[in-house]
């Protein structure tokens, strides 16, 4: 009964609601670009008066556990994509699956972030207002670093589990069969959010942890 | 002026005048155009106005000529008033060499003016007149603002630099000087009096009532007290001779000028600069010197310069190119200390 | 049938009778129309409707609301300037008035007015659309809204916070013990209203216009609406990151801005500035928007020089984004920096004026007439020609280093707001009430308050530009004998002016049960929302209509008053 398009009352016919929704999308995007681009100003700037300081934070930070996020998110965003084809093949089994392979992904990244990069930050003394027990010379602009690092990231993770919340609002509409060929936006939409705060990350990597002067 | 209705405060320095002559200029720009528009709408309004419900309007579209005649004019008048105000400000940020160089510090509420010679003024600073004085300002804790109307300057006083302005009072009198950057609670009870005086009444007042001593007296106590000496004395550390507005070479390879916020980093952060070819073996000395303590072992510093009686240097908050010279020595701002025979003989390295 | 706007129950006795204009007659049998306001009844069907008109009607009560709030602090401020030493206040409480009225007015006022009311209810209505683009986002934006304000008001109730609207670090995020983070953080929540509006609109205008209606048919005031929402979108998240910052060093006690720690002051008025100048276009656009529509429907007569308008508005909001660092020419900002922003701050200036001139030749051969829009239209010519001038005075370095945090910025911001938006806020409605209510105000009230506030208005802030440039600085809860004339006067203004924004709110109110019905065009205006009955039904338009002529083409038939 649902999986037939429902055109809401507002549009005039299903490609402009399909439009609209797309584009509305994109223009939320660009207001997250502006948001997070506030927050990487501000740390570029920091980290310009404060080069050697933030060299070595960002040295004090597990590349390799970078890495691995990375590479989950990067996997999401292929599963993500691979959803949006499913919903448009109406392909109902192969979405719901791509749908939680990615939201499982979600929750890997941020089970990583939270529980171990976090929690060992914290136990380490690295944790600016909270646990800062660092003491050595220029310890005032580590800090600095630190704060930093721990809004991006934190800024970052909270976009992914308020995207981990769409990918399970649209795993029970799938679920209940509420996507089709004819109407599948609401899965590409998420989708293009799900990438972005995907790109936000690809930022965030290098800026954080692979320009410690290391190479 | 009109009797009784000022429009504008005293002009009581050198840049008042200018200032004075563009506003008037701006007002009568402004005033102009709003009658202009006033008159026009006026005019307009009642020649065409709906005499009877047939009353047609004729339509017109639009005019091209005239929407490029109201673009051009508009845009001359404000390059016009840009050029004048670019080149009067830049004029009027330049102190004039040889600027006696006071020291204030903000804090809430009050103001604390230190005058080389030794002197320390609370919300009130002596000054002569037809002597250019250079402010150079810091602030203990928020941003407050160092405003004096009379001479049309204001600057803000923000912590954790030092940004300065300059003056050149032209008639004696006592003028209001305000802190013009909300602060706080007591905001606005935080200002006081400029009082410019005859030079000669300026030196009975300087040499009258408790002498403190000079700046670079008391500086040069404190770098033997809090043990600066014992490096910067040995050659554990950097000498100070010569050193402030040299270009000075770090460990990372960059090179800095040795201006005041250098200085005053490398007390409170010493780790933040390593000098190329030394340790990083400096205590901090945060949370053990004032700011009024920095700015006398600043004024020691620039003592130990070439020239003797010292280089004030440029407002760290300019960039060299506009100040006509290359940062650092030889620069106009060159000013030292006016105060006669109180100049301690410094005790270098 | 019932009608009228809390669905009370009416006998046709008490019916006020018809407004006629010309020869018009009103449709007959309007008591038994359904229209918006009387689809449905019940405090649910407000609170969880998505229709974007009644929408609008939840903001306009909220933000009338909200401006007595802020204007009542405003009261409290002038009568404690009535004496050099504070007639009435303590500073510390007048340091928190100040404060609470900007961020009040500013956020909760200025910024949502035209937009969020008049746009939300004509944007669909201007383009033969039947709603926004996202009527539920739309609801959510109220709710955001209405969230963003209790936790400001909380702030009030919990003490106040007494930093000034522009949370100046170190201050707020050290030393200020007030109520910051509550303040903050509603305005913060208030910000996500503004974006979700701005985004509503800008997909609203791409994609859901009438067969017919190109850009360049479409009427003025949705080009303004549509610079308006683009500066909503991209400046309120700078905002948004950097009150969460200041938030974040408050808890946290780190340093993001405190110098004490390595912290740059002077960042944070970079980050603050870059949202809020673009946000006082945010404040004033829309109100120009407003003025082309009257002066148009009170000339009978097309806009002179529509393009220009129409572009003007996309510079406004484009360059608005550069001139930041004119609020910091004296911050400690280099002097290079200062002239590149004087420089733009010039340019930004341009487009305004061309708008202007453009207005005033719209007056000429047209057929004027003077009910209250257009009282309020040529008030805010005026005004804020008077206005905007001044800012070219702190444009111009050598005189803001004068000027700078005085009385005169002081007096020019609220030329602009109060004389330029408030002015046109008010003509708006005055002049869409008969289709947002389906009643007439009485026309007579209405001229008379305008011109009380213009008087009122100027009293009240013209000494404030002398005050400014006799050194007065703003923000101050004592001062100096020598300025208490002036601020005596502006005080004296103030009370006429408060005056005569009340009685606007009284015969508006008694207008919705006892004005005279309109028609669907009692102004004889063109515009696709004067071709629907007054109130719309629901729907808007019973067929989406086909657009096949400009923008306010007067002239070209004989325009139907009905």
């Amino acid at each position: 009964m649902h999986s037939s398009a429902a055109l809401a009352e507002q549009f005039d016919d299903l490609e402009q609601q399909h439009e609209s929704s797309s584009f509305g999308m994109w223009v939320f995007l660009a207001t997250e670009v502006m948001f997070f681009g506030g927050l990487f100003t501000a740390y570029i700037i920091y980290r310009n008066f404060y080069l050697s300081a933030f060299e070595a934070g960002s040295r004090l930070l597990d590349v390799k556990i970078g890495a691995a996020n990375t590479a989950v998110l990067l996997c999401s965003s292929l599963t993500m994509a691979l959803g949006v084809r499913a919903a448009q093949l109406g392909k109902k089994k192969l979405l719901i699956t791509f749908l939680v392979l990615t939201l499982l992904l979600g929750l890997a990244f941020i089970g990583i972030k939270l529980g171990l990069e976090w929690r060992h930050d914290y136990l380490e003394g690295f944790a600016p207002g909270v646990n800062w027990t660092f003491h050595g010379p220029d310890s005032r602009h580590l800090e600095l670093f630190f704060c930093f690092y721990f809004f991006l990231t934190g800024i970052h993770a909270l976009h992914m589990v308020i995207g981990a919340g769409i990918l399970t609002v649209l795993i029970i509409m799938a679920g209940r069969g509420r996507f089709s060929p004819q109407r599948y936006n609401p899965v590409e939409v998420s989708g293009l959010y799900w990438h972005f705060v995907d790109i936000v990350w690809i930022f965030l990597y290098p800026l954080l942890y692979l320009i410690g002067g290391r190479y | 002026m009109w009797q009784g209705f000022p429009i504008r405060p005293e002009q009581a320095s050198t840049i008042a005048r200018g200032v004075d002559h563009l506003y008037y200029f701006l007002t009568a720009v402004d005033l102009f155009f709003t009658a202009l528009i006033f008159l026009t709408i006026f005019y307009l309004a009642i020649k065409y106005r709906r005499r009877s419900a047939e009353t047609k309007a004729t339509q017109v579209e639009g005019n091209l000529p005239l929407e490029v005649i109201w673009t051009i004019i508009p845009l001359g008048i404000c390059a016009v008033t840009f050029l004048w105000g670019s080149s009067l400000f830049i004029r009027n940020s330049r102190p004039p060499e040889a600027a006696t160089e006071i020291f204030v510090v903000g804090k809430q509420w009050m103001w604390k003016l230190q005058h080389p010679e030794g002197p320390m003024e609370i919300n009130e600073l002596h000054v002569p007149v037809r002597r250019p004085i250079k402010l150079t300002m810091t602030s203990e804790d928020v941003i407050h603002n160092f405003y004096v109307p009379a001479f049309r300057v204001q600057k803000d006083v923000v912590p954790g630099m030092y940004t300065s302005i300059w003056f050149e009072a032209t008639r004696t009198g006592r003028y209001h000087f305000f802190c013009n950057q909300y602060c706080g609670t007591n905001h606005a009870v935080m200002g006081g009096y400029v009082i410019v005086m005859s030079p000669d009444d300026y030196e009975q007042w300087l040499s009258g009532g408790i002498r403190g001593e000079s700046m670079v007296s008391a500086g040069a106590k404190l770098y033997e007290q809090l043990a600066c000496i014992t490096c910067h004395g040995t050659g554990k550390g950097p000498p100070f001779v010569n050193l402030f507005s040299s270009q000075v070479k770090l460990t990372d390879g960059t090179t800095v000028t040795a201006d005041e916020a250098y200085i005053r980093e490398s007390i409170l952060y010493p780790s933040a600069k390593i000098v190329a070819g030394y340790q990083p073996l400096m205590p901090t000395y945060k949370g053990q010197v004032t700011e009024e303590q920095i700015l006398q072992l600043l004024a020691y510093i620039k003592s130990l310069s070439s020239g003797g009686a010292g280089q004030p240097g440029k407002p760290t908050s300019y960039p060299p190119s506009l100040e006509g010279g290359r940062q650092g020595a030889g620069n106009q701002t060159v000013g030292g200390q006016q105060s006669p025979a109180t100049v301690p003989v410094p005790k270098g390295p | 049938m019932d009608f009228g706007l809390f669905g009370a129950r009416r006998r046709d006795e008490e019916r006020k009778g018809h407004y006629e204009m010309g020869t018009a007659v009103v449709e007959p049998g309007i008591e038994s129309r359904v229209h918006y306001l009387n689809a449905s009844y019940g405090i649910k069907s407000w609170l969880l409707t998505t229709d974007h008109k009644r929408i609008a009607m939840l903001y306009l009560a909220s933000i009338t609301f909200f401006f007595f709030i802020g204007g009542a602090a405003a009261v409290l401020m002038r009568l404690n300037l009535i004496s050099p030493q504070g007639a009435l206040l303590e500073p510390a409480t007048y340091n928190k008035l100040f404060s609470m009225h900007g961020i009040i007015m500013v956020f909760f006022f200025l910024i949502p007015s035209i937009p969020a009311v008049l746009g939300n209810f004509l944007v669909p209505l201007m383009i033969g659309a039947r709603d926004l683009a996202f009527p539920r986002l739309n609801l959510l934006s109220w709710y955001v809204f209405m969230v963003g304000g209790l936790f400001t008001l909380y702030a009030v109730i919990a003490g106040g916070v007494d930093t000034g609207w522009t949370f100046y670090t170190p201050l707020s995020t050290t030393y200020a013990n007030t109520q910051v983070i509550s303040a903050a953080l509603g305005v913060f929540i208030a910000g996500f209203s503004s974006i979700l509006t701005g985004l509503n609109f800008v997909v609203t205008i791409h994609k859901m216009r009438a067969p017919g209606l190109t850009w360049f048919r479409l009427p003025l005031f949705l080009w303004a609406i549509y610079a308006t929402s683009i500066i909503q979108i991209l400046g309120t998240p700078v905002l948004a990151i950097t009150l969460t910052l200041v938030a974040l060093e408050r808890v946290f006690h780190v340093g993001v801005f405190d110098p004490a720690v390595g912290g740059d002051p002077i960042l944070f008025q970079h980050l603050f500035w870059f949202y809020s100048h673009p946000a006082v276009y945010i404040m004033i656009l829309p109100s120009m928007g407003v003025i082309s529509e009257l002066v148009t429907a009170f000339s009978k007569k097309r806009i002179f020089g529509y393009s220009f308008i129409a572009f003007s508005s996309v510079a406004i909001a484009v360059i608005s984004f550069l001139v930041w660092g004119h609020h910091m020419f004296v911050a400690g900002q280099s002097i290079y920096a200062g002239i590149v922003f004087s420089v733009l701050s010039f340019l930004v200036a341009i487009p305004s004026a061309v708008k202007v001139f453009n207005w005033t030749a719209t007056l000429y051969k047209g057929s004027v007439s003077y009910q209250a829009p257009m009282l309020y239209a040529l008030g805010f010519i005026g005004l804020f020609t008077m206005g905007g001038l001044t800012g070219l005075f702190l444009a111009t370095l050598a005189v803001d280093a004068h000027v700078h945090g005085t009385y005169f910025v002081v007096g020019h911001f609220h030329y602009i707001m109060v004389g330029g938006a408030v002015m046109g806020y008010l003509g708006g409605i005055h002049y869409w009430w008969p289709k947002i209510s389906g009643r007439m105000y009485p026309d007579g009230w209405a001229r008379l308050s305008a011109a009380i506030i213009f008087i009122g208005f100027n009293l009240t802030f013209f000494p404030q530009y002398m005050l400014g440039y006799l050194g007065m600085p703003r923000r101050y809860a004592v001062y100096a004998p020598e300025f208490q004339v002036l601020n005596v006067m502006s005080s004296a203004g103030a009370s006429i002016l408060g005056v005569g924004y009340l009685i606007p709110l009284v015969y508006m109110v008694w207008s919705m049960r006892y004005g005279p019905v309109a028609g669907p065009n009692p102004w004889g205006a063109k515009g696709l929302e004067w071709q629907t009955p007054s109130p719309p039904p629901t729907e808007n338009f019973e067929e989406t209509p086909k657009v096949t002529e400009e923008a306010y083409a007067y002239g070209t038939e004989e325009t139907q008053v009905a």
